[in-house]
């Protein structure tokens, strides 16, 4: 067999069936054997190589397994780098495969060479330079092994030309993967565990803050479950979004900078916050020290850098987060936290009703508040980067639907090849794409991927024709006024999305919503809502 | 406070870079670092010494535990290492001050390299500070360069990583 071939046989033998990638000079000979697996794995060519990373995350985060791209060497490579550096900050299981320049003349700076491993050091949790195709078998095997397991992340082979056209005679692929270097904790260590146990039990006004973890072990159930049967309430990051149902009586809403005030109400009043699955990012907990201080705390990860590496915890308890949620509703005793939630309580739904100043057009929050309304339980709702995100993260009504953004790098752009990822992994589910008009720019090209795959995707835009959230911060002190921001030279993007043949339609007016909803979300194929939003509006309101 | 990190990774190409992106990452500035193969030639053994307070090393040995090429980790307490750095030295020496700097040499366990007419080179293996000071004792009699290792450390007694 061929490199090649030993490659996409590994492929195959873990259970690959979608690629996301850009073909070019380095991998003609692997993009030959892609061609003859075409039944088992569906291809999909992305318009620029950062989307097949966002790609594979989308396709990650509804699947459960580990997205794969595969781009060619030099600018293929170094495009796909923010792809590899969002997929890393949300801990996404991805195996990046890069071309790479023969290993004769690796170093020689040859046409489109680039040290990608290099490159990509500080932000990917491995990588391989393939330097003889005899190793691939267990290159790959590893690959996915270390991409999905113990906290996820990205991994990259980079694979030189000349080692895809080695002959292998009768290679070996192993069943199993034993890396003496990485053996993830995942059980939880029973003294520790038997600390929170006792700290939840004495607790008085306990609150869970769950993150995207949660989400990556697969726990959801688990954490419903433990917080119904304690009774306790539970805020989210970003990342953890969607976790729980907005109108859960137990859901006080997303923290931080940008959050709910309930649930930064529910942070300040506690007296123990259990984190679940979180890394105490600096939007989400604003001030560790304070935290700290304030109040005891449980912070149950996977990966044990991060328990002390943004605040210090009372309790760590390193593990998965499904095995310890299960361990701990086993063997915690619930404590009485009837007066806790009714105090909470009117925070929430004040906040839950509250409404909103005027402005022109279409109210952002209000409309977040009636899409929710309007989508089937189990949509994916892969949300942009921007305001468009924040007020989505606030006011969104969420029921039953997956709520997938770039919460840690903040990658504009990520949103739609985002949800193209969804839509080609499970095109039966519905999936719908919130934007600003900035960060829709940055990816719109991939429209024509919508087009090609025929893909029933709602896109909706919300344009204020500014960068908004940097706009916002701009008009107010120590700034002094909003520059760089105006979106002037914006290309009629009714005429340019209609240029894919996918239509569209405008939304200037606040009652006109639910009416417009109503048609774009159930239209057949691929549509376009424009939402209007004033340029005033913004996400502190 | 001075460290010292001893870690055991596979002996393979990258891997040291990879090390040592983890502290520009952060911004962790490296003291000294040595690295050598093991007995076992599939791994090799990277002493690095940080000057860092206790949480930031802390850190440091949770982000090199994570890397898949770092078998192990440990942070050598100062009390229970031997740690050696090797000199090399080139000085200046006529015929008469030959003498003295062979007595030096002598009390602090150097040992004469090579020599010429005119100089003398000196290897010494010894602690850090021993190093420090014989190189200043060496200092007046003209030093024309040194090069020195970064210190390797093993646990006094039975104890092993």
């Amino acid at each position: 067999m061929t490199g090649s071939q030993i490659f996409v046989q590994g492929l195959i033998n873990e259970g690959v069936d979608r690629v996301f990638g850009y073909a070019g000079a380095t991998i003609c000979s692997l993009m030959d054997e892609m061609m003859k697996v075409e039944d088992t794995i569906r291809y999909t060519l992305v318009r620029q190589e950062q989307n097949a990373g966002h790609m594979a995350s989308g396709y990650a985060r509804v699947t459960g397994k580990t997205g794969v791209c595969m781009v060619t060497s030099g600018p293929g490579a170094t495009n796909l780098i923010t792809g590899i550096a969002t997929a890393y900050m949300d801990s996404i299981p991805m195996v990046a495969v890069t071309g790479q320049v023969p290993t004769n003349l690796i170093g020689r700076d040859i046409f489109q060479e680039v040290d990608i491993l290099g490159a990509v050091t500080p932000f990917i949790k491995h990588s391989y330079l393939v330097k003889d195709a005899r190793e691939l078998p267990n290159i790959v095997k590893e690959a996915f092994y270390i991409a999905s397991t113990g906290r996820p992340g990205p991994v990259l082979i980079d694979f030189p030309q000349n080692i895809q056209d080695q002959e292998v005679k009768d290679p070996v692929f192993p069943d199993t993967v034993h890396i003496r270097g990485y053996n993830p904790s995942i059980k939880g260590n029973g003294r520790q565990l038997t600390h929170v146990i006792h700290a939840i039990s004495e607790a008085k006004k306990p609150v869970i803050c769950a993150g995207g973890g949660v989400f990556l072990a697969h726990a959801e159930e688990e954490l419903k479950s433990f917080a119904h049967e304690m009774n306790i309430p539970v805020v989210t990051t970003m990342m953890g979004l969607s976790l729980l149902d907005t109108d859960d009586p137990l859901n006080m809403g997303m923290i931080g900078k940008f959050g709910n005030r309930s649930a930064n109400k529910a942070m300040v009043k506690a007296d123990l916050l259990i984190m679940i699955g979180m890394r105490v990012a600096d939007r989400a907990i604003m001030e560790p020290n304070e935290v700290k201080r304030r109040l005891t705390t449980i912070h149950i990860d996977v990966d044990s850098a991060e328990i002390g590496k943004n605040m210090e915890a009372n309790i760590p308890l390193v593990g998965d987060a499904g095995i310890i949620l299960n361990k701990l509703s086993e063997q915690c005793t619930a404590p009485d936290t009837t007066e806790w939630r009714a105090f909470l309580k009117d925070y929430r739904t004040e906040e839950l009703g509250r409404d909103f100043p005027e402005h022109p057009h279409v109210s952002p929050q209000r409309f977040m508040r009636k899409l929710g309304r309007h989508l089937e339980e189990g949509t994916a709702v892969c949300v942009d980067v921007g305001q468009n995100q924040l007020w989505a993260c606030q006011h969104l009504y969420m029921h039953g639907i997956r709520f997938l953004t770039s919460g840690g790098l903040g990658t504009m752009g990520y949103g739609l090849p985002c949800g193209i990822g969804v839509k080609i992994a499970q095109p039966e589910r519905k999936t719908v794409v919130i934007n600003g008009d900035g960060s829709f720019q940055m990816s719109m090209n991939e429209l024509a991927v919508v087009r090609a795959n025929k893909l029933d995707l709602k896109i909706i835009i919300i344009r204020n024709h500014v960068l908004g959230l940097v706009h916002q911060s701009q008009v107010r002190a120590p700034f002094h006024g909003a520059y760089g921001v105006d979106l002037e030279g914006d290309p009629d993007f009714e005429a340019l999305i209609a240029s894919y043949g996918i239509p569209s339609t405008v939304l200037e007016d606040d009652d006109k919503t639910d009416e417009a909803l109503e048609a774009f979300l159930n239209s057949e194929g691929p549509q376009v809502l424009i939402v209007n939003v004033d340029p005033m509006c913004s996400t502190t309101e | 406070m001075k460290q010292t990190i001893s870690v055991i990774v596979e002996n393979r190409a990258g891997v040291l870079s990879k090390i040592t992106s983890l502290f520009s990452k952060r911004a962790f500035n490296i003291e000294s670092l040595a690295v050598g193969v093991t007995d076992d030639p599939t791994l090799s053994r990277i002493t690095i010494i940080v000057d860092s307070g206790n949480s930031v090393v802390e850190q440091v040995e949770k982000q090199l535990n994570k890397l898949v090429d770092v078998v192990k980790v440990r942070v050598l307490n100062e009390h229970s290492i031997i740690g050696r750095e090797l000199l090399l030295i080139k000085v200046n020496a006529t015929v008469t001050t030959r003498p003295d700097i062979m007595t030096i040499c002598e009390i602090c366990g150097a040992k004469i390299a090579d020599i010429t007419a005119n100089t003398l080179t000196i290897e010494l293996s010894a602690e850090s500070d021993k190093v420090a000071s014989f190189e200043e004792m060496m200092r007046p009699f003209g030093i024309m360069e040194t090069a020195r290792t970064g210190m390797i450390a093993l646990q006094k007694g039975a104890a092993k990583i």
